[in-house]
């Protein structure tokens, strides 16, 4: 006998989560299972994950502030990566997505035994990596999440001044703090580059948060340019590649 | 594709009481005058000059057949088709002639004879009917597809299939709701599929608002809250069908469902200067998510008040803060006696 699967349902719409928990309950003797948690949102979900640690999540993809393949990939942080089966009642994009990637997806209304097979099959096949929750994304995150203590820490991506690539990490400066994330810069740029821009090989400014340009002149050595922020003291150098930006800048 | 309903658009004279019908025809009628003018002429001032003429035959004419028109409409539109044109051919010749008759005497013989003036009036009587005829038709595949994009588009599948898993959550633990759930889906369908030509009136499109906003709050609960004033309201008033609705399906859209915090819609119809003004708000979402399906669905709205009140309709769209509010203003119809 195996432990009963633990089971999160994220869903905003509460008679949705009844039908799910209705469900799962009906598929109890077939497949053991637990509904360890149910969330209303993403991040409600994310904040539950740490205390009640989840095997597979039902996730809606449709909610409000944050979508599904959202929460999928911040899921992504944690040490160990649940299951994850989405759940859509029609979203013709995310549907051809979903078929393309080979992740599996529910339609809502959910039938039993559909949910007793993706239960199955989730519990043999590995979760969706993070290639392809990025395939999946219908639109840029609207938070970097960090692995703390267990707990995943979410960083609104609009508090976010600079980006900064330090060999294996990249450093996220917010106005109060840092944080250091695994992921490429290039990556990054890609996603949110209506947001930020490159000033240097190694760091992404976000355009809100540039306030000026200055000139440095230090002894022995040929003049640059720094960008000035908003809220931090530091000043960050502009590469010679990516000098007309300050001409941009100024326009 | 083929139409479910394979019946031709029946033909119908024009609303005679319709501003915009009413100035198309002035326009009309004064543009042919100018045109026969211009070709017996050969300057402009000599065009002018026969316009005068001829204008001072005309217009009379042209303004006592509106006044009759106008009075007469209500039992006009009553009638089949044909004989409707017929009579209003028959008006036309019999003002023709009274006025030739009261005029003729001080503008002498330069307008030449009677038979004459009756051939010109036949002549744009018909046209004139012919063209509001063809009008109305070139409208009406409009109108038998909108019956299925009703269905596609007016009617989201999302919001279908969410319904009915909510429907599906109930049924084992509240089954009255349930009940009461589906008859009101039922109700919604019922209209969306009707023939939806027809006017209906204001006290019922209201209905079928609040059967769908039951609906819809039944999937979001506290996040959709609904504001009616809609006291003052005309419930007698005849307007198109699922006017309303989808304005409303378009607010819970794109307006409540993407917050996690409850919303509120407003919904204030009221009477003012015999015109019937429907006044939408609800909260707007600044994330640039904005589907093309709202797009088609005003469009569509726009178009079908268009094709029943011509220039007396109008629709307009404010984003101000984070509010989106939709205004319409139809002319105020009483349901026929």
């Amino acid at each position: 006998m195996t432990a009963p699967m633990r089971i999160m349902i994220v869903d905003d719409e509460t008679p949705a989560r009844n039908r799910l928990k209705d469900l799962l309950a009906d598929c109890a003797d077939s497949f053991p299972n637990e509904v360890v948690g149910e969330a209303a949102n993403g991040r409600e979900a994310l904040d539950l994950m740490s205390s009640e640690p989840a095997d597979l999540l039902l996730l809606d993809i449709r909610m409000p502030e944050m979508d599904g393949i959202e929460v999928a990939r911040h899921l992504l942080s944690l040490p160990q990566m649940p299951a994850v089966i989405f759940t859509t009642a029609y979203d013709l994009y995310a549907i051809e997505a979903f078929e393309v990637n080979a992740v599996d997806y529910l339609l809502k209304p959910v039938r039993g035994e559909r949910l007793l097979g993706a239960l199955q099959k989730a519990r043999q096949n590995r979760p969706p990596g993070p290639a392809q929750l990025q395939k999946l994304a219908q639109r840029p995150r609207t938070c970097l999440s960090v692995q703390e203590r267990g707990k995943i820490v979410l960083i609104p991506v609009s508090e976010i001044i600079y980006l900064k690539a330090e060999q294996k990490y990249v450093t996220i400066r917010t106005h109060e703090r840092e944080y250091l994330l695994e992921e490429s810069l290039t990556n990054l740029e890609q996603e949110f580059t209506a947001r930020f821009i490159r000033i240097h090989r190694n760091c992404l400014v976000a355009r809100d948060s540039i306030t000026g340009f200055e000139k440095v002149t230090e002894d022995g050595e040929e003049a640059h340019w720094e960008v000035v922020l908003k809220g931090v003291e530091e000043k960050l150098p502009v590469s010679r590649r990516q000098q007309y930006l300050v001409k941009e800048f100024e326009k | 594709m083929p139409s479910i309903n394979q019946n031709a658009y029946p033909g119908a004279l024009p609303n005679f009481r319709n501003l915009g019908i009413l100035l198309r025809i002035l326009l009309l009628v004064n543009g042919v005058c100018l045109i026969a003018a211009a070709v017996k002429s050969a300057s402009i001032q000599q065009t002018l000059q026969e316009f005068t003429t001829i204008a001072a035959l005309v217009e009379p004419i042209l303004i006592l057949s509106l006044m009759v028109l106008m009075l007469a409409n209500p039992w006009l539109s009553k009638l089949p088709f044909f004989r409707g044109a017929f009579i209003v051919v028959l008006v036309e010749l019999a003002l023709t002639s009274l006025v030739y008759q009261l005029e003729g005497s001080f503008l002498g013989t330069g307008i030449g004879p009677l038979e004459r003036l009756w051939l010109f009036c036949l002549l744009i009587t018909t046209a004139l009917i012919a063209y509001f005829q063809m009008r109305s038709r070139l409208f009406s595949p409009a109108l038998a597809e909108s019956r299925l994009q009703a269905l596609q588009a007016r009617i989201r599948p999302h919001f279908l299939f969410n319904s009915l898993n909510a429907v599906l959550s109930l049924i084992r633990s509240d089954t009255k709701r349930a009940e009461m759930a589906l008859e009101d889906l039922s109700d919604l369908f019922r209209v969306l599929m009707a023939d939806n030509r027809q006017l209906s009136s204001l006290q019922q499109e209201v209905d079928l608002c609040r059967r769908y906003l039951s609906l819809e709050q039944l999937r979001l609960g506290d996040r959709l809250q609904v504001e009616w004033r809609i006291d003052d309201m005309p419930r007698d008033a005849q307007i198109p069908p699922l006017v309303l609705q989808p304005l409303l399906e378009n607010a819970v859209y794109h307006g409540i469902e993407p917050r996690s915090e409850p919303g509120v819609i407003n919904i204030n119809i009221f009477l003012k200067n015999d015109r019937v003004h429907f006044v939408l708000s609800n909260p707007y979402q600044r994330d640039g998510a904005h589907h093309a399906g709202n797009k088609m669905a005003m469009e569509n709205i726009r178009e079908r008040l268009s094709l029943h009140f011509d220039v007396e309709a109008s629709l307009t769209v404010t984003l101000r803060d984070d509010l989106y509010q939709v205004h319409i203003i139809i002319p105020y119809l009483r349901p026929e006696k």
